[in-house]
């Protein structure tokens, strides 16, 4: 079999493994270093010709993870999971519960301690924290440890929030990749990007550690685990999920579905940073598969691309007669081409990532777009109406 | 959630929102100034550049006639430009209110560059990107004058689809990068570099020579690149975009130019690049409202917004738009907003000439609903009444309220 490889990014995967390759199995892979939409096009691409991790934005039917699987058996390689697959696979862990044990890092800072009581206050189960120096104290009643390893392996804690300040919050969230954390949500604003950039280098080479974050509200199943700063009180046991870049605007969805009496299955702040953990996609994918999620929520802002790759998953995933409702808000809507108000990550470039382009987007995948953030409950409480999920 | 980040808003939108005015061909509907993330001068960036051995003109910085004069006579070059370093774009078809025209002389003759700077120093230098009366002129740059042979356009940046540092190179430089973008995309060359490997010597190799660098002239660019690339990790910048990447006829590869765009959240480690910030091209309300830790961008309607949420304050703008308002700022609380901030911010609302009403948004804060920022600012400005609809619907009390 012959394996042609596209596009630059297969090209970087295709150096990732060359590096453990025998010299024959490299000969018989081609470089073709034709842009994929161009081979697309011209019909150079057959049936026989396997293709590896094309991100080719003009056909999103083109790059799959299956083709990249198949690569790794040819090249027997086994260890490393091809990035964006093997990070998927941590998605699931982002389902937490009331039995969820959850762990603080930067327990006893003024942040870690306000907000560890109002956890526990909301019957989050936290079972310690972390403080280096700190490790054999007693803090809030719960046991203060020196390190993410120790703490994992003394109480079994599956989940870690992280209070810890911008110079060191990325280190924080390198350990907890170490200990192999399934979760870590890190509230954290300010991390200078190059600390992201490298953290998710080596986030999306692994599939154990699922991160929320930074700069981000958190997670939330309300009535049973809370794992960041969102007020608890607001929200109310139900069946919609929100998943969100802001994360006051988040706090009215969740107000509203609240008085229209459909509450919460699940609340996702993914936070307003540019390099972050979770994306709207791992969120959707969650939703789309949690039977007690009916309903879905998504607010966005202007800049980047999120909700248009939002739009085209929903639009591959959810149609059809049993679709879930979606209903979204843009924010940003206002903001002139070219000006940025706000997050780090909301940034309008070169007529892309502006809120006309995103609402368009989501509208084609068949969401329903509320033009201001306070018809939030309303719009998505009519969608129930006549599906008549009510 | 929005502290730092709504303070870069009003960086990248004045950087923008020009770019979009002209693009739309009227005038801006806000006075703003061309500002990058971090307001360097040209010859800040450009010793940043030349601190870490990146090729650019040789040139000194004068801050009076006489200065000007003898750093063209030391610079020892065959022809001399000499630039007022102002903060905003669009100087050379500026003019002087001595009546200089033009921001960017060339000349031969170090006389000429005195009389010249004698012009152009202390006076106030107008342009398109500038405010009517334009920006006093307190430093000029006396450089070497290159004759450029072929321009290219070379940036890295931090791609958020790439999740890494990403080359971007043409060999069409010189014009907007995004026309060429438009019109001859092939003519595009990125190349994603890894974080952790960093620059390969064949990766820069390869980019210059898709830029078009031919012979011995190769190895020059890519080790320029290389450079390019230490620099940006090492000043934490967000983008370093050098248009054009130039080739003399000489043979040299010469950075002419460069924007830098800065991390704001590497701040604290980035402290003399920092301190370098020029303030001065500021509106003074921002000076005032970031002494306070406030996110203030204005806007040019007349309803006030005051939100604590970045994300919430964009929307605020958008309902007041679509009930056929227009919001007169952005401001942006942030998380851990004070008493104190909280009444400054009002300060700073009511202060504002174009507030005709005022329409709160929003506010999560028990300090407010404490009520010393209304009292005091009720006694201040009798003309404004303030509402309260208390909405007791968090913990920190999230209240709307109508200022008019």
């Amino acid at each position: 079999m012959t394996i042609r490889i596209y596009d630059h990014h297969a090209f970087m995967t295709y150096l990732q493994f060359s590096s453990v390759m025998e010299p024959q199995e490299k000969k018989k892979i081609i470089l073709v270093k034709q842009r994929l939409h161009f081979a697309w096009r011209s019909r150079a691409l057959q049936p026989s010709t396997v293709f590896c991790c094309c991100r080719c934005p003009c056909e999103g039917t083109m790059a799959h993870c299956h083709t990249a699987r198949l690569l790794g058996r040819f090249l027997r390689l086994h260890q490393n999971g091809v990035r964006h697959c093997s990070y998927s696979a941590s998605r699931k862990n982002l389902y937490i519960n009331k039995n969820t044990k959850v762990i603080c890092q930067g327990f006893t800072g003024k942040q870690g301690t306000f907000h560890s009581q109002q956890a526990l206050d909301y019957g989050t189960n936290l079972v310690g924290g972390i403080s280096p120096g700190k490790g054999g104290k007693t803090h809030l009643g719960l046991p203060v440890f020196n390190s993410v390893k120790e703490a994992k392996e003394q109480t079994g804690a599956s989940a870690t929030v992280i209070y810890v300040p911008p110079p060191f919050a990325a280190a924080a969230i390198n350990e907890a990749i170490d200990a192999e954390m399934p979760l870590v949500v890190c509230i954290t604003e300010g991390i200078p990007q190059q600390d992201m950039v490298r953290v998710k280098h080596r986030l999306v080479r692994q599939g154990k550690t699922r991160l929320v974050g930074p700069n981000c509200p958190g997670v939330i199943n309300p009535g049973e685990c809370k794992i960041g700063i969102m007020p608890g009180h607001i929200h109310k046991k139900g069946r919609i999920g929100i998943v969100s870049r802001s994360g006051t605007l988040t706090y009215e969805a969740v107000h509203q579905t609240t008085q229209v009496g459909l509450g919460q299955s699940f609340c996702v702040g993914i936070g307003g940073d540019p390099f972050n953990g979770t994306n709207f996609i791992d969120c959707l994918d969650v939703f789309l598969k949690d039977p007690h999620t009916e309903g879905i929520i998504l607010i966005g802002e202007i800049g980047g691309n999120a909700e248009e790759d939002a739009a085209a998953f929903l639009k591959e995933n959810n149609s059809g007669p049993n679709a879930k409702p979606v209903v979204s808000f843009i924010a940003g809507l206002t903001a002139p081409p070219g000006r940025r108000m706000g997050h780090a990550g909301a940034i309008i470039a070169g007529g892309k990532g502006g809120a006309k382009e995103k609402i368009a987007a989501l509208q084609s995948a068949g969401v329903v777009v509320s033009m201001s953030p306070a018809q939030l409950g309303s719009t998505i409480y009519k969608e129930f109406e006549k599906r008549k999920l009510l | 959630m929005a502290a730092p980040l709504a303070k870069q808003a009003g960086a990248v939108l004045r950087d923008l929102a020009l770019r979009s005015a002209r693009l739309r061909g009227g005038c801006p509907a806000v006075q703003l100034t061309s500002r990058r993330w971090l307001n360097l001068q040209e010859y800040q960036s450009k010793k940043l550049m030349a601190d870490h051995g990146v090729t650019v003109q040789r040139f000194f910085v004068a801050d009076s006639a006489n200065d000007a004069l003898e750093a063209a006579q030391r610079l020892k070059a065959k022809e001399i430009v000499l630039k007022a370093q102002i903060l905003a774009g669009g100087r050379g078809k500026g003019i002087f209110n001595s009546g200089l025209k033009g921001g960017v002389h060339l000349t031969k003759d170090p006389k000429t560059v005195e009389q010249l700077a004698k012009q152009m120093i202390g006076y106030n230098l107008s342009t398109k990107q500038t405010p009517k009366d334009g920006v006093t002129v307190k430093k000029v740059m006396v450089a070497e004058a290159l004759n450029i042979s072929r321009e290219t356009y070379f940036a890295i940046l931090m791609d958020r689809a790439c999740n890494g540092p990403v080359m971007v190179g043409s060999p069409q430089g010189g014009v907007d990068i995004e026309e060429v973008a438009v019109t001859s995309p092939e003519l595009i060359f990125k190349e994603e570099i890894d974080i952790f490997e960093g620059i390969q010597d064949r990766q820069a190799l390869q980019m210059a020579k898709n830029l078009g660098f031919k012979g011995p002239l190769q190895q020059q660019a890519a080790d320029q690149i290389k450079k390019l690339y230490n620099l940006f990790l090492k000043i934490d910048a967000t983008q370093v975009e050098v248009n054009p990447f130039g080739e003399t006829p000489e043979g040299q590869v010469v950075c002419f130019d460069a924007k830098i765009n800065f991390d704001d959240n590497a701040e604290f480690r980035q402290k003399e690049i920092f301190a370098m910030d020029d303030k001065s091209e500021n509106e003074p309300i921002e000076n005032e409202a970031a002494k306070y830790d406030l996110k203030y961008i204005g806007l040019d309607g007349n309803i006030a917004c005051f939100v604590n949420g970045a994300g919430l304050a964009m929307a605020t703008c958008d309902i007041i738009s679509l009930n056929g308002g227009k919001p007169a700022n952005f401001l942006d609380l942030g998380g851990g907003v004070k008493e104190a901030q909280v009444y400054q911010a009002f300060k700073l609302l009511t202060a504002d000439p174009k507030e005709r009403g005022g329409e709160g948004a929003l506010c999560c804060c028990q300090q407010v609903v404490q009520g010393r920022g209304w009292q005091s600012i009720g006694q201040e400005s009798p003309s404004a009444s303030v509402q309260a609809t208390q909405q007791s619907c968090s913990q920190c009390h999230q209240m709307a309220f109508l200022c008019g």
